[in-house]
């Protein structure tokens, strides 16, 4: 296209400067034509139909998917345009649930907004869809389908920006929604909880859940000391809903506003990352030093370590054992308790989602106590400021408590993409006997790029790093590793793109700027510390010595700051119980009723089964279920009894093993008989 | 496949010679017995048939030849009996023809067939009673010839199907197959390829009617690289079966085609698309591409030019709105077949990212053909701007319906009144007055006597607003209600919308929704205002061809069929008496006794009244079942 090229819109001439369609010239000739479903970072889809545009020659056409070409003519407000935009926002509206003041996107819906600014003030169609049941299983999110106005662009997020897909379109016609696979609830699908879905919703359709309740509860109990701790994105991000620029650091008017709310206490997440940074980079050159499992993964994003348990177990134990720093400083809390007798609650102010998900896994909590009992986001914190009526604008800035409250630069730094790195890498430097003061050396790490690789020597020895956000990103990196393409020491994988700091708990921004402007803001509070290495926090280290036995890595820390993890590359379905029995000592019996078994005759084993077992008058003492796949599918039909497995299984091969169970002896096996 | 005379490649003259060897082979035998195994005939049990000629012919003492082959050849005694595709006349199915008398045997029943082999076989005379009726003349007619509903016809892509078993690869040789793939292959560069068809003025068969030598121009031009050509076979259209009669009766055609195409616009992979729902159709195509690989007419270095095309044939999964391209690009990927804004044109970025060619299967089937006839003769067919011919499903109040070709420039009289043989009442009995003609199905529009002397072609019918759609004809009488037409259409559009854009999805249903309020007397003038106003939206607006065309028959029946509209939506009276919320069954005093068989009639209890006096409906409770004025013998009871 010619440097000089120009296209007209609306009679003005406008010049073509590389833009991918012609609705970016449009916008970028400070017009804004409404639209649901494009994303500049997502696939054209073309659905909404709110971009039309008339096209001298050509007619009316969505202006997203039309290549810019010099010397077309469109017209972006005709009357036809605007009364067929209006239509179709009427559409929209017909069958939209209208409880727009008590909705949760109430203040930032596209939808109301588009309904006002064009103008719609009655609709002329009536309801023609039966109400849905809102989903409220996952930890994360609460997906309300009435809301939904099928723009896909949480399906295409989802599919395309994470590669995780665990919501798509099912259905045709007026049918049509966007579902979990095969109508299940979040909860049961591969949902990694990164939100990113929530963010780019125009509507209330999806929305993160929220613990604000809870949070005012327990604030409002006496019988409670209530600590928070702030992540490192939050401080950057939140000031931007009362009017300041992405990237200010309102970490003191944050500590002001949780005291006025009626927290106790407030630390910094950062505080966290700092240890982090210790234990991880001690694993780390161990690894790197003794030729243990390389690449180190990191794991300090739960989005992430959730991707790795689901879709690749084999790379569990390249994932660093330490936990999320919010995870360590819930249970450093916990561990240091309060003198004052109260049941002490945790609660955290993240950008993210998936964190909630982490906060409530079993394997996080000790005697009965979750380490960190409540997750709230950026979002519920300003919902919370509000409606304390506490003027976040007007507030003094307030330190934060000690000793969980410092930090050092590199702490802070989590908070973006390629900032775990290079806080890694200034502790490597340190433990490698590099020189101190060329902190600069290590910022190749940062960057606007979604992959950057990064080569460096430390200390004589060479490092290979890749820096990764966005989760279909990182399973692309993470091909390549597996067919050996690519080699590195360390990968680190923020399931955001760009990090925490594009949270979905984070105030969404339309504009790209802001993530940028976020990061910014946590280097330069980085570089504005005296203390830019982990091991220069004083508090820091004075906690090794006093808790942890002055030692990084140690018992100790294993015990408080490391975690195992879990292969969940199935997601299993809770089995159906066919049996009647109350009785918690009935024997389970499992009949596998996958495709493979039922092909094999599965079904009519079951019902032949349940039938003996009936005749047998031992119906109270066999819990018979269905279930699906366990991945034995060559030697099907499998049925469990108790702890065996049967395959090839016979209703009498099947029966025999039950009366076995029944009393106490396993019975000779007719078919294959495997114990485990 | 002894019949195949090359060794490694064939050329256009071992070509020829396989088929003259093949002509050869047949004409020893003394007749052949072709029974129609279209799926309409199939349904009316034309296998049974087919084996109790194979029987009754043996039974006679007669050799029965099933597969011609050089190693047994036939003797002048033998009968040669084989299958073909649809012959069209679907409602006189089964059908048996003999050659070369050229007896055509309709409603044919295993019973018949002795008759037939005793008959005909031995003596060369005529079953009288199963030659086909004309009721016009009260004459039997003795074949095709003579029949009405074939003589106005001109088969063209169809002239074949009726006759060769579509199994055969050596009979579609002695039909001069595969000769025009050749000669694209070793005589003619792509470019000329494109060029000539280009010239012929063939335009696509599956409603669009685009070019076809131009649309493989634009894929064609593209850079090297891997392409690909598609046959869209997923013809869903409501009573549409042409393509699938082209698929079943006459395979190879369409491979031909699909080689043509893929010389064309350099393509090696090609796929051939069709729907689920058209299992022999998918068998017959499958069978058909892996007898064309066997002989070496698809696969590596074909014709010796050290090209190659494989041909893989993908079964939809049954969703209408796969016959739009990009879904059925989307579909061929593993991905939910939903429509994606164009620009980009598949010629540019189609399946898999690759530039991209789609055509119909009546628009490959015609290619060979027209390279075989050459462009002036083929041009000599149809209209200035439609050359050739099109295939019809003509179906509704006719007294012939079935698979019909005509010339483009053919009117609505020659099809209805000469192909169709008039309109009938509903029960069958005519001549019955003509109402509308409904072309081009959910996408379509409607035509109406009006049109009855309208040359049909592309530009004539998008002229008025209606298009020629892949070629579903539904003729309808006085009877039909053109509301509940137009609502039948958007049913079906709605029902089969991807629910991607939300001008289809939204906007089908509301206006399903308003058509409703219009049959259920609870429409105003505003209703029809907004539909009018929602039907253009939707037209304009919509992301895809389905939902683009999808208000096409709801626009065209309003205009047409204003008065109609206006007396449901003002008078509250359907004209058809169809609607039912909208007829008042009513006693007539004065023929009424009181006699009470409609009250015993009556399922819900509407009528009552006293003995020997007049009765009354109570319109609340009444269903306008109708059952009650079926009950009256004095025709007390109008309105129902």
């Amino acid at each position: 296209m010619p440097a000089d090229a120009l296209m007209e819109i609306n009679g003005r001439q406008v010049a073509l400067d590389g833009e991918r369609n012609v609705l970016e010239v449009i916008r970028k000739a400070n017009i804004d034509l409404p639209t649901f479903c494009y994303h500049s970072q997502l696939s054209v889809y073309g659905a909404c139909r709110l971009c039309l545009v008339d096209v001298e020659g050509r007619g009316i056409v969505s202006s997203c998917s039309l290549a810019p070409e010099a010397g077309i003519k469109i017209k972006t407000h005709t009357a036809e345009l605007r009364e067929m935009r209006r239509m179709t926002l009427e559409l929209f509206l017909a069958n939209h649930d209208m409880n727009c003041p008590t909705c949760p996107k109430s203040a930032d819906c596209q939808l109301q907004a588009l309904a006002h600014q064009l103008g719609v003030n009655e609709i002329r169609f009536k309801r023609t869809h039966a109400p849905k049941p809102v989903d409220r299983s996952s930890p994360w999110l609460v997906r309300d389908p009435a809301k939904c106005v099928l723009c896909g662009d949480c399906v295409r997020m989802c599919k395309e920006v994470q590669g995780i897909g665990a919501i798509d379109f099912a259905f045709r016609g007026a049918g049509v929604a966007v579902l979990p696979a095969f109508g299940k609830d979040l909860d049961a699908v591969e949902c990694v909880g990164c939100g990113q879905c929530a963010a780019v919703c125009p509507t209330g359709a999806l929305t993160v859940k929220s613990q604000t309740e809870e949070v005012f509860a327990v604030l409002n109990d006496e019988s409670t000391t209530v600590a928070a701790q702030i992540a490192p994105a939050v401080r950057v991000a939140l000031g931007e809903a009362y009017g300041l620029a992405p990237g200010t650091v309102t970490t003191g008017q944050i500590a002001a506003a949780l005291k006025a709310l009626g927290f106790d206490r407030v630390y910094d997440t950062a505080f966290a990352a700092d240890m982090t940074v210790l234990e991880e980079t001690h694993e780390f050159l161990e690894r790197k030093t003794t030729g243990g499992r390389l690449p180190h993964l990191t794991s300090c994003c739960p989005a992430w370590v959730r991707t790795v348990e689901q879709y690749y177990p084999q790379w569990l134990p390249n994932l660093s054992s330490c936990k999320s720093p919010q995870q360590m400083l819930g249970s450093v809390i916990k561990a240091e308790g309060t003198d004052d007798g109260k049941r002490l609650v945790v609660v955290s102010v993240m950008p993210c989602t998936a964190k909630k998900g982490e906060a409530g896994l079993e394997k996080f909590r000790r005697a009965d106590e979750p380490d960190v009992d409540f997750v709230i986001t950026t979002q519920e914190l300003v919902r919370m400021i509000d409606e304390a009526g506490i003027r976040f604008d007007r507030l003094d800035p307030e330190s934060l408590d000690s000793p969980f409250g410092m930090k050092s630069g590199a702490g802070l730094l989590f908070g973006a993409s390629g900032g775990v790195s290079e806080a890694v890498l200034r502790q490597a430097a340190e433990a490698l006997g590099a020189a101190r003061d060329n902190l600069s050396a290590y910022q190749g790490v940062r960057g606007d790029d979604a992959v950057r690789e990064v080569e460096l020597t430390v200390g004589g020895h060479a490092l290979r790093l890749a820096v990764v956000s966005g989760l279909a990103n990182a399973r692309a990196l993470l091909a390549r590793v597996e067919t050996g393409e690519a080699q590195y020491d360390l990968i680190e994988v923020m399931a955001c793109p760009g990090g925490c700091v594009n949270g979905a708990g984070n105030p969404v921004r339309k504009d790209g700027g802001a993530v940028t402007a976020r990061t910014k803001g946590l280097q330069t509070a980085d570089k504005m510390l005296d203390l830019r290495r982990s091991n220069e926090n004083h508090h820091l280290t004075e906690f090794y010595d006093r808790a942890l036995g002055g030692e990084v890595g140690g018992k100790k820390a294993h015990e408080l700051l490391h975690t195992t993890y879990q292969n969940r590359a199935r997601i299993d379905g809770p089995a159906f119980s066919l049996s009647d029995t109350q009785s918690a000592q009935a024997v389970p019996v499992t009949v596998c009723v996958g495709t493979s078994c039922h092909v094999r005759g599965s079904e009519t084993l079951l019902h032949r089964l349940m039938a003996k077992v009936d005749e047998a008058g031992i119906t109270d003492a066999v819990d018979v279920r269905a279930t699906f796949c366990h991945e034995m599918c060559d030697r099907g039909p499998t049925v469990l009894v108790g702890n065996t497995t049967l395959h090839g299984t016979t209703v009498e091969t099947a029966f025999a093993e039950v009366q076995a169970a029944l009393s106490g002896s396993p019975a000779e096996p007719e078919s294959e008989l495997v114990h485990g | 496949m002894t019949l195949f005379v090359w060794q490694d490649s064939p050329t256009e003259a071992t070509l020829a010679e396989s088929g003259r060897a093949y002509r050869e082979l047949a004409d020893v035998a003394q007749r052949r017995v072709v029974i129609c195994a279209g799926t309409g005939c199939v349904a009316g049990g034309a296998l049974a048939v087919y084996a109790e000629f194979v029987r009754a012919i043996e039974a006679a003492g007669i050799d029965v030849v099933t597969e011609l082959k050089a190693e047994t050849p036939p003797t002048s005694n033998s009968v040669h009996v084989s299958h073909s595709g649809c012959q069209g006349f679907c409602q006189m199915g089964p059908l048996a023809t003999v050659l070369p008398d050229g007896i055509l045997y309709t409603r044919v029943k295993p019973g018949d067939v002795a008759e037939i082999v005793e008959t005909t076989l031995r003596t060369g005379e005529t079953v009288e009673r199963l030659l086909y009726l004309d009721k016009q003349t009260e004459s039997r007619c003795r074949g095709v010839a003579e029949i009405p509903f074939y003589q106005a016809q001109q088969r063209f892509v169809l002239k074949e199907c009726g006759i060769i078993d579509p199994d055969s690869l050596p009979e579609y040789l002695a039909n001069d197959g595969y000769q025009a793939a050749c000669r694209a292959y070793t005589s003619m560069s792509p470019e000329e390829v494109c060029r000539e068809i280009e010239r012929s003025g063939l335009r696509g068969r599956g409603g669009g009617g685009f070019p076809t030598g131009k649309k493989w121009d634009l894929t064609r031009i593209q850079l090297d690289g891997q392409k690909y050509v598609i046959c869209n076979g997923d013809e869903g259209d409501p009573g549409a079966f042409m393509d699938r009669s082209v698929m079943e009766g006459n395979p190879h055609s369409v491979i031909e085609g699909i080689l043509i195409a893929s010389r064309a616009v350099g393509a090696s992979e090609a796929y051939v698309y069709v729907r689920a729902e058209y299992p022999l159709a998918v068998k017959r195509v499958r069978k058909a591409v892996a007898d064309a690989e066997a002989g070496g007419l698809l696969g590596d270095n074909l014709f010796g030019t050290g090209l190659s095309l494989r041909v893989t044939v993908m079964e939809g999964a049954g969703a209408f709105v796969c016959g739009e391209e990009t879904a059925l690009i989307a579909s061929i990927e593993g991905k939910r077949g939903m429509p994606a804004p164009k620009p980009p044109y598949p010629a540019q970025s189609g399946l898999w990212g690759q530039p991209t060619v789609i055509n119909n299967v009546e628009t490959l089937a015609s290619v060979p053909r027209v390279l075989r006839m050459g462009v002036d003769s083929f041009r000599a067919m149809g209209s200035r701007t439609s050359p050739g011919t099109k295939t019809f499903a003509l179906t509704g109040h006719v007294v012939n319906t079935g698979l019909i070709e005509v010339a483009f420039g053919a009117t609505l009289r020659d099809i209805v009144y000469g192909v169709g043989g008039g309109v009938t009442n509903d029960d069958g009995s005519g001549p019955a007055e003509l109402k509308a003609v409904q072309i081009g199905g959910p996408s379509g529009g409607c035509l109406t006597v009006d049109h009855l002397d309208l040359p049909l072609d592309y530009d004539s019918l998008r002229g008025i607003g209606a298009m020629v759609g892949s070629g579903g004809l539904v003729v309808m009488n006085q009877n039909t209600c053109m509301v509940s037409m137009a609502r039948f259409f958007m049913q079906f559009t709605q029902n089969e919308s991807c629910g991607k854009c939300v001008l289809c999805r939204e906007g089908t249903k509301q206006m399903l929704v308003l058509l409703d309020d219009i049959i259920a007397g609870k429409a105003t003038p505003a209703t029809l205002d907004l539909l009018d106003k929602l039907a253009r939206t939707v037209q304009k607006g919509s992301l895809c061809g389905l939902g683009k065309s999808a208000p096409n028959p709801v626009i065209l029946i309003a205009r047409l069929f204003r008065e109609e509209f206006l007396a449901h939506v003002v008078d509250k009276r359907c004209p058809a008496g169809r609607c039912k919320a909208l007829v008042a069954p009513h006693v007539i005093a004065d023929k009424c006794r009181g006699c009470g068989l409609c009250i015993k009639a009556c399922p819900v209890g509407a009528v009552t009244g006293e003995r020997r006096e007049v009765h009354a409906i109570d319109e609340n409770l009444c269903t306008r079942c109708g059952a009650c004025a079926k009950a009256c013998r004095l025709g007390a009871i109008e309105g129902v």
